[in-house]
């Protein structure tokens, strides 16, 4: 089956199983990588994208349901917030094995876009799902503060 | 983990003074590989007896570092980088890494004897050698500056990666790397004085964050990608010790892009042009087990015999002194305390993968070795070839927490197995890359094992302590390994019963004895290995004797304390966490500390109880002495983490097993801590001129105790069979 749609800004026709899962197809067909299998179950949110700007996760997403929809992944995501996200990362070390950081990047990069001033609750509500192993949320929380403060400046 | 190899590594190794140089790699180039004489070594951390440094600098300027470590995530990548380029006085810009091929003779572990890391030695064995492996590459820059000026050495300085001469010259690395290469190699580098460090002991940007923010390709095992090649996704034993009997893959095979099946002893692996088929593939395999050796049992019944164990006398553990049994015998109160923990999954991001490419007359290998040295010799033998016929691309791994650290080497001769299989049946070589499902990581086994503490102890009259009696029953981590020969001692496994065979205060009389259990299920060393479960039982315990002797904890402890490296961080912790100040109401502390692979550390859990009754950890204050801090971001980052990997596993981790199969499967029902979990943590560094020591494991075994003692301050009782999530707590 022939599918069609939008990945990091650039048309794409995928020609796939509609119920292979978006993150398969990323890594295995498009040699997308960034985008980590960590459960397969959607309970980690390492596998986390954007669809139409919303984060979900791509090991629960089939392929099939996906005509017309514009995807981005670490590999594309880019603005205003992403880059402050990415920006704040590096300067507050926040990846440790950074398996699960595409991710949280994703994860953290679509709270700020819709909530640019997020407090504590809103980080837990949006990162709950995101598992970090290395246990680096503390940075992870203040990355975000400080990426909030970036985008403000 | 693996001190018993220290020991033998000083006990046997002859001095080696030779250097070895090796040719220029690639145009202009230069690699350095130098093993330095013990006279430069004198402030050498423990286990380092001669140094082996690696460092390349390429024509374009800059700086690779050669790291002979797995990086999991614990940043030694970083750290490694720090000590070349304070040395060499390089830029930090202008520095990379790359991971050093498996060699044991160039990058052996020198607390180890063999390539590997573990045990929080990575920074520890490579301190001196580094140091010297960047000073020998800068007085090489220099002398090759000197030669091509004509000015003599004295006039040049290095700064910042520019080489410059009071004569006016000046040079960038890259551009003197070609004659650099061609200067002797130094016999004895001069190292920088402390006061000439300019990253050791104040900041160095993490090498890995930019590419790992970026989802950039090849960083990982997981995502090696090759062309033509297949994925290997495995039906594995329902029971630990199970072996395939027979299969039907009919089905199986009727899945568009699944190529082949193949049965090795590890389970029956269906082989497919992408990951998504070899998933799919396997979940339509029948498979008949041969479970005549099989664990049957389930975790009640195992907890059972363990508890039972720890009733019986069992093999004396070195450190006792004083006749603790009589002393019980004449106490006038006695207490005894059971304790049972779980077993646990290391559960890291990156499930298990590895990539094998065997054409018959040698082998590749692409993942995150942590053991090269063990995985290159099992691998060689089972494909018959000689260990220099192996390669090993380490890569970056998505976590470990000792899960890749084999001493059996499973994943790799699994992988080539399936490889030599697939040769042996006619088929053209081609790379394979066997992926674990998260089901399959967390049902794998490899488990920190199921331990089982007995605590009986006598006081006197007064509440004083009169003598401790102990006992540990647990499967032995290293018995039955190739590490048992020289591991264990008179039955005695170290990591069953590091932190409680002698304890860091002075009591009375004090004896532990362990016995070792026997079980199929495979164990290995989960973060910290002992010290998951002798620190908690060591200081919760020390918490219920403080309440015998009516006197405060902290008190209590540094009263009895002998070491004062632990002294020093209770102090900073206690100061820090404001101890003797009151709580506001709701609010509860705990204090811990335990000394692991020579670091210090003392934390102190602040916590409160929500409105059913589970515990919210609200801060942690942690005290830590790790000798010199090479990083100290770092040093806090690993600690921050290993407080969060602590305390998720003490709050609801269990692997659990009914009639020998494991009833949790992925993260739904092994539930990691999440960013709601995760307490304030406040890391607080000991300033020390002392050798470096480690920093992955040592934040881990503190934080249990510490909120269990919280939580007895609460409710005036000790949780003694883990997880917290037993008795409602979490």
């Amino acid at each position: 089956m022939s599918i069609s749609l939008t990945l990091n800004g650039t048309s794409r026709t995928i020609d796939a199983d509609p119920e292979t899962p978006l993150l398969w197809v990323l890594r295995d067909e498009l040699g997308m990588t960034g985008t980590k299998f960590g459960c397969g179950i959607a309970q980690c949110g390492a596998c986390t994208v954007h669809l139409d700007g919303m984060p979900i996760r791509s090991c629960q997403t089939q392929i099939g349901d996906l005509e017309g929809s514009s995807i981005t992944t670490i590999e594309g995501v880019s603005g205003k917030a992403a880059d402050a996200v990415r920006s704040a990362w590096e300067e507050l070390s926040a990846a440790q094995c950074g398996y699960c950081q595409s991710g949280q990047i994703l994860a953290a990069s679509a709270l700020l876009s819709e909530t640019p001033k997020p407090t504590d609750d809103d980080i837990d509500a949006a990162m709950d799902g995101n598992v970090c192993r290395c246990a680096t949320y503390a940075r992870i929380r203040q990355a975000i503060h400080v990426a909030a403060e970036k985008m403000g400046a | 983990m693996f001190h018993f190899m220290k020991d033998q590594i000083q006990a046997a190794k002859p001095s080696r003074r030779s250097f070895l140089k090796m040719s220029a790699a690639g145009a202009g180039g230069f690699i350095l590989a130098a093993s330095l004489p013990g006279a430069s070594r004198k402030a050498a951390a423990s286990g380092g007896e001669f140094a082996q440094p690696f460092v390349h600098i390429r024509p374009d300027n800059k700086v690779v570092v050669l790291i002979k470590h797995l990086d999991m995530g614990q940043g030694n990548a970083t750290g490694l980088a720090t000590l070349i380029a304070d040395e060499m006085d390089a830029d930090a810009a202008q520095v990379e890494t790359n991971f050093a091929p498996a060699n044991a003779e160039l990058y052996k572990n020198l607390a180890f004897g063999m390539q590997g890391t573990g045990g929080s030695t990575a920074m520890a064995n490579s301190f001196q050698q580094y140091r010297a492996a960047g000073a020998a590459a800068k007085a090489m820059l220099v002398a090759a500056a000197a030669r091509k000026w004509g000015v003599p050495v004295s006039t040049i300085t290095v700064s910042k990666g520019v080489v410059t001469s009071t004569s006016g010259q000046s040079s960038n690395f890259g551009d003197l790397a070609a004659l650099a290469a061609n200067e002797d190699i130094p016999a004895e580098p001069v190292l920088k004085t402390p006061d000439q460090w300019v990253y050791i002991g104040k900041s160095f940007p993490r090498v890995d964050v930019p590419a790992k923010s970026r989802g950039s390709v090849g960083l990982y095992g997981m995502d090696h990608q090759a062309e033509n090649m297949l994925v290997a996704v495995l039906a594995r034993p329902p029971r630990f010790g199970a072996v395939p009997a027979g299969f039907d893959a009919a089905k199986a095979r009727e899945v568009k892009g699944v190529v082949d099946v193949v049965q090795v002893p590890s389970g029956v692996a269906v082989l497919a042009t992408s990951t998504w088929p070899a998933i799919a593939g396997r979940d339509l395999l029948a498979v008949t087990w041969d479970e005549s050796g099989a664990e049957t049992r389930g975790t009640d019944e195992m907890a059972k015999e363990l508890a039972g164990m720890t009733a019986t006398k069992g093999i004396s553990v070195p450190g006792s002194h004083g006749d603790a049994e009589a002393a019980i015998a004449s106490a006038a109160k006695v207490i005894e305390v059971d304790y049972a923990f779980p077993f646990l999954a290391h559960a890291p991001m990156e499930p298990l993968d590895i990539t094998v490419f065997f054409d018959g007359e040698k082998a590749e290998f692409w993942t995150g070795s942590q053991f090269q040295t063990i995985d290159q010799m099992v691998s060689s033998r089972i494909l018959g070839l000689t260990p220099d016929k192996v390669t090993i691309n380490t890569s970056w791994a998505g976590g470990s927490f000792g899960r890749r650290a084999q001493p059996d080497s499973h994943y790799f001769a699994e992988a080539a197995l399936i490889a030599k299989a697939r040769l042996e049946a006619g088929n053209a070589a081609q790379p394979i890359k066997v992926v674990w499902t998260r089901e399959d990581d967390i049902r794998g086994g490899y488990y920190r094992p199921m331990v089982s503490h007995k605590a009986k102890v006598g006081f006197d009259d007064k509440g004083q302590v009169t003598g401790w009696s102990h006992r540990v029953a647990a499967k032995s981590i290293m018995q039955g390994t190739a590490f048992e020969q020289f591991a264990m001692k008179d039955g005695v496994d170290s990591t069953s019963v590091e932190g409680i065979g002698e304890l860091p205060y002075e009591l009375p009389a004090f004896q532990t004895e362990v016995h070792n259990a026997k079980t199929p299920v495979p164990v290995l060393w989960w973060r910290s290995v002992g010290h998951t479960h002798t620190g908690y039982v060591a200081e919760t315990m020390m918490d219920r004797l403080a309440k015998e002797a009516g006197e405060d904890p902290l008190d209590y402890r540094l009263k009895r304390i002998k070491n004062e490296r632990l002294a020093g961080v209770l102090k900073l912790v206690a100061e820090k966490a404001n101890w003797s100040t009151p709580l506001p109401e709701g609010r509860y502390r705990g204090i811990a500390a335990v000394e692991s692979f020579g670091s210090y550390v003392a934390e102190v859990a602040e916590i409160s109880f929500r409105e059913d009754g589970t515990v919210k950890v609200e801060k942690v204050t942690c005290a830590v002495d790790c000798g010199l801090p090479v990083n100290p971001d770092n040093i806090k980052a690993q600690v921050e983490g290993g407080v969060g990997y602590g305390l998720g596993a003490v709050l609801r981790n269990e692997i659990t097993m009914t009639d020998g199969q494991v009833d949790q499967s992925n993260f739904d029902t092994y539930l990691p801590l999440r960013m709601t979990d995760m307490p304030e943590v406040e890391v607080h560094i000991v300033p020390s001129t002392e050798a470096p020591t480690g920093i992955g494991e040592p934040g881990t075994p503190p934080v249990g105790p510490a909120v269990a003692n919280a939580i007895a301050a609460a409710k005036g009782e000790w949780v003694t069979e883990l997880p917290f999530s037993r008795h409602g707590y979490a």
